[in-house]
């Protein structure tokens, strides 16, 4: 079967991100100073749980963006030669729940029902009946789902349970084995990680992974047979649309932050090194932009944007490639609109450093202007973009929502924790009440949120030592 | 400090300026008004005189930036960019661009109000609720009160204020029916339909603030003044209270005042989400239904309300620390 790839504009993004992301970890282990601050991040045990999480969601988005499309079965009376394309663009995550995305309702459903949620007129036996229909995929291997349905979710969920714990139990082993030299052989390194004896946080790690797995062993078990999270009004599953989610989060997170970087970066040391009318022209500029409330500057572009994109068709294939168009474009907005604050920050921070005696020095032995901000100015204030980046993560994912609910958000047709809310606001309000998408965004965001939050916390607090003074602590952390 | 006044209004008129030039630009230039006629007229075919007509109707009808074919200094003053600036510029906000074209400045002015009984209690009581919250855990620093306390804050500021306005209003509304799900009332009625969003709002805000304002005292409370006053033998909470809360609220003026224009211009989410008709469900409307007209008028508000709240948080700080003196 062959197929095409397609590149979209936020997977290319995405993907250099990571390549990204990887060559900066390889900067970061060669220089030991940055390696030394990084190593106070990787002892953090609230980062380094929150690190484990945000990864597993890293792989969720990165496996949603391998973007492609199937070629169709030729039709009879088509050329051999000619391949036409499936006009539907598919990521290898759609590949790995076609089953899900396969299993189709017609309606709402509960979380596991086998039954759908309201009444419908049924034919039975000549006589027209008002019950509750069973579903069409939800359960639908019970031969007599009244007698069977339990005792069928419980051994399924055990099973899964008991799988999770195996892969942590692998895990824990793995972990004694790569620690056993410095430890003194594997059952000496399994009490240390017991008693939280190790260099690095392995024993919270561990438990973050077996939590993880003990939750996640039951969905994977349960879900080919049933709906975990229910399903939504047009009868798809809901956990296919949350985890299709995640990669919007990141999307926006991700590509908004790095599309604010250039101009905070560039103007900021450009004002902070020349002064003068430099700095006027700068100041002025971020003055003006952050005088309009936020919300309203990207609604504009936004509705701009949708003019815009109405007017040309012809600049996007697929129905996908336009919402990718429109997403990507709303993070070039949201970088637009929102490099002030780092700006402001590079600027101080230059302004500062151009006047210490490293930079004099390079100044009087005649180094250019331009190169001594490239060599000398720019990784000194690189923390800042650091810190103002992961902190800026989770403020974004919780904006998207918010500018969804509005109507200026990502487009309708990708699913997104802000659709998902936004929806759920008339849901809630049925009877009975459709609770499960809610539940499921609330407790999926929440858990990247937070997750990035703290993380952001760990990496300020390793890179800015006056934030760690104010760590509230129970117990210091015992030296291994 | 009224020469500082006037050179900081002077380049507030900058600024909005340059504001100005930026809507114009993103509203005339990336769209034509031929498009956004064809937007709002709606339908399939829409002929060219429908169109002149929708833009003669609004004053679209000039050329955008400069216009050849007047004389003299009309070529700058008779154009669409010129008009839309001097009237923003003196607050006529014109009618809006839908088929209703209600007038935008009588709408500002009705909706203001309804916009300032929601906000400005809120914005109080926001102010007092962050700073008691943050002052305990300042005062109980170091202990498992502080620690359990952060880590709650850190919890709440994860959670999308979309989520507490919804279960809140299934909860308080749906379940306990202690107040209306939505809707307004003027007068003492408002308190019941005001109470539920104040107090959400006021909890989807507490933990980033609570959190933000404890660093600012832990910051003031590492200082020798605080351990003179400690040394003189005063008791922790005069200390707190007398001391460390004065000091800290420069930086909690300025953090707070960020949020001023807001006040005027209504919490966006809120208001439509409980149908109080103030001037954030109107921004909201206008956004749905593509009113560039209302939407430039906001941005032009907006960044004129944050000119005017930056010079009071500068006055502000004259009165809260007397060491500072505008020139």
């Amino acid at each position: 079967m062959s197929f095409k790839f397609v590149l979209l504009w936020t997977d290319v993004a995405l993907w250099l991100l990571f390549a990204t992301l990887v060559g900066y970890g390889w900067r970061v282990a060669r220089h030991d100073n940055l390696r030394a601050t990084w190593a106070k991040v990787l002892r953090d045990p609230a980062a380094m749980c929150s690190a484990l999480i945000l990864l597993l969601f890293l792989g969720v988005a990165a496996l949603d963006s391998l973007h492609f499309r199937k070629a169709l079965p030729p039709s009879p009376g088509q050329a051999a030669d000619k391949v036409f394309f499936d006009n539907r663009v598919q990521s290898l995550l759609d590949l790995a729940l076609a089953r899900q995305i396969g299993m189709r309702e017609s309606t709402y459903s509960e979380p596991l029902a086998y039954l759908a949620l309201t009444k419908e007129s049924v034919t039975r036996d000549g006589k027209v009946q008002r019950e509750y229909p069973r579903l069409a995929h939800g359960g639908a291997h019970l031969a007599d789902p009244a007698r069977d349905w339990r005792g069928d979710l419980v051994q399924r969920a055990l099973v899964g349970a008991v799988g999770g714990l195996l892969l942590a139990g692998v895990a824990t082993l793995l972990a004694a084995w790569l620690l056993r030299r410095s430890h003194g052989g594997v059952t000496a390194a399994l009490r240390d990680i017991a008693a939280d004896r190790t260099h690095y946080p392995v024993r919270a790690l561990l438990i973050t992974f077996g939590l993880i797995c003990l939750l996640a062993g039951p969905v994977v078990a349960l879900m080919g047979h049933y709906h975990v999270f229910g399903t939504d009004r047009t009868g798809n599953d809901v956990l296919v649309q949350t985890l299709k989610s995640i990669r919007t989060a990141f999307v926006i997170g991700m590509l908004s932050t790095l599309a604010t970087l250039p101009v905070a970066i560039v103007l900021g040391i450009l004002a902070g090194y020349f002064k003068g009318w430099v700095d006027e022209v700068v100041q002025y500029l971020y003055t003006t932009l952050s005088s309009v409330p936020n919300v309203l500057l990207i609604a504009a572009c936004v509705l701009m944007v949708q003019v815009a994109l109405d007017k040309h068709p012809e600049w996007f294939e697929t129905g996908a490639e336009r919402s990718d168009l429109k997403i990507f474009l709303l993070c070039a907005i949201l970088g637009i609109t929102g490099w002030a604050t780092l700006c402001r920050l590079i600027r101080a921070e230059t302004m500062k450093l151009r006047e210490l005696d490293f930079v004099q020095a390079a100044t009087a032995f005649g180094v250019s202007d331009a190169r001594i901000m490239a060599r000398h100015i720019l990784p000194n204030v690189m923390h800042l973009v650091l810190i103002t980046t992961v902190l800026s993560f989770s403020d974004l994912i919780l904006y998207e929502a918010v500018l969804t609910y509005i109507g200026v958000g990502v487009d309708p047709s990708m699913s997104s924790f802000g659709g998902m809310i936004n929806l759920a606001r008339s849901e809630m309000s049925r009877d009975p009440v459709v609770w499960w998408s809610f539940v499921a965004a609330f407790s999926f965001m929440v858990a990247l949120v937070l997750a990035a939050n703290l993380f952001a916390d760990g990496v300020r607090d390793a890179f800015d030592p006056r934030s760690r003074a104010l760590r509230p602590r129970l117990a210091a952390r015992k030296p291994a | 400090m009224g020469g500082f006044i006037l050179r900081r209004l002077g380049y507030g008129v900058l600024i909005l300026i340059g504001v100005n030039l930026l809507t114009f630009f993103l509203f005339f230039t990336v769209n034509t008004p031929d498009d956004m006629a064809r937007l709002n007229i709606g339908g399939k075919r829409v002929t060219q005189e429908q169109i002149d007509k929708w833009k003669r109707e609004r004053g679209y009808d000039r050329p955008l930036y400069f216009n050849t074919e007047a004389p003299g200094v009309e070529k700058v003053t008779r154009t669409v960019l010129w008009e839309r600036s001097v009237s923003l510029l003196v607050l006529d906000f014109g009618r809006s661009d839908s088929a209703r074209s209600t007038d935008i400045g009588h709408e500002v002015s009705t909706r203001m109000g309804v916009s300032l009984q929601l906000a400005l209690p809120l914005f109080l009581l926001q102010l007092l609720v962050s700073i008691s919250f943050s002052l305990m855990l300042v005062f109980f620093r170091h202990s498992a009160i502080d620690f359990w306390g952060v880590v709650l804050c850190v919890v709440m500021l994860s959670i999308s204020a979309l989520f507490y306005i919804i279960v809140g209003q299934f909860f308080f509304s749906r379940v306990l029916r202690l107040v209306p799900i939505s809707g307004f009332a003027s007068g003492l009625d408002a308190v019941r339909f005001l109470a539920l969003p104040v107090f959400l709002s006021l909890l989807s805000r507490l933990g980033g603030e609570a959190r933000l304002y404890r660093a600012m005292f832990l910051e003031e409370i590492g200082k020798d003044y605080v351990r003179t006053a400690r040394a003189k033998g005063l008791s922790e909470q005069v200390v707190l209270f007398r001391h460390v809360l004065r000091n800290a609220l420069i930086p909690i003026i300025t953090s707070a005042g960020s949020y001023l224009p807001y006040v005027f211009l209504g919490s966006l989410v809120f208001e439509s989400f409980f149908g109080i008709p103030g001037l954030g469900a109107f921004i909201i409307e206008a956004i749905g239904g593509q009113d560039f007209a209302i939407v430039r008028t906001m941005v032009f508000l907006g960044s004129l309300l944050y000119i005017v709240s930056n010079i009071l948080i500068d006055v502000a700080y004259t009165w809260v620390d007397p060491r500072v003196r505008l020139a």
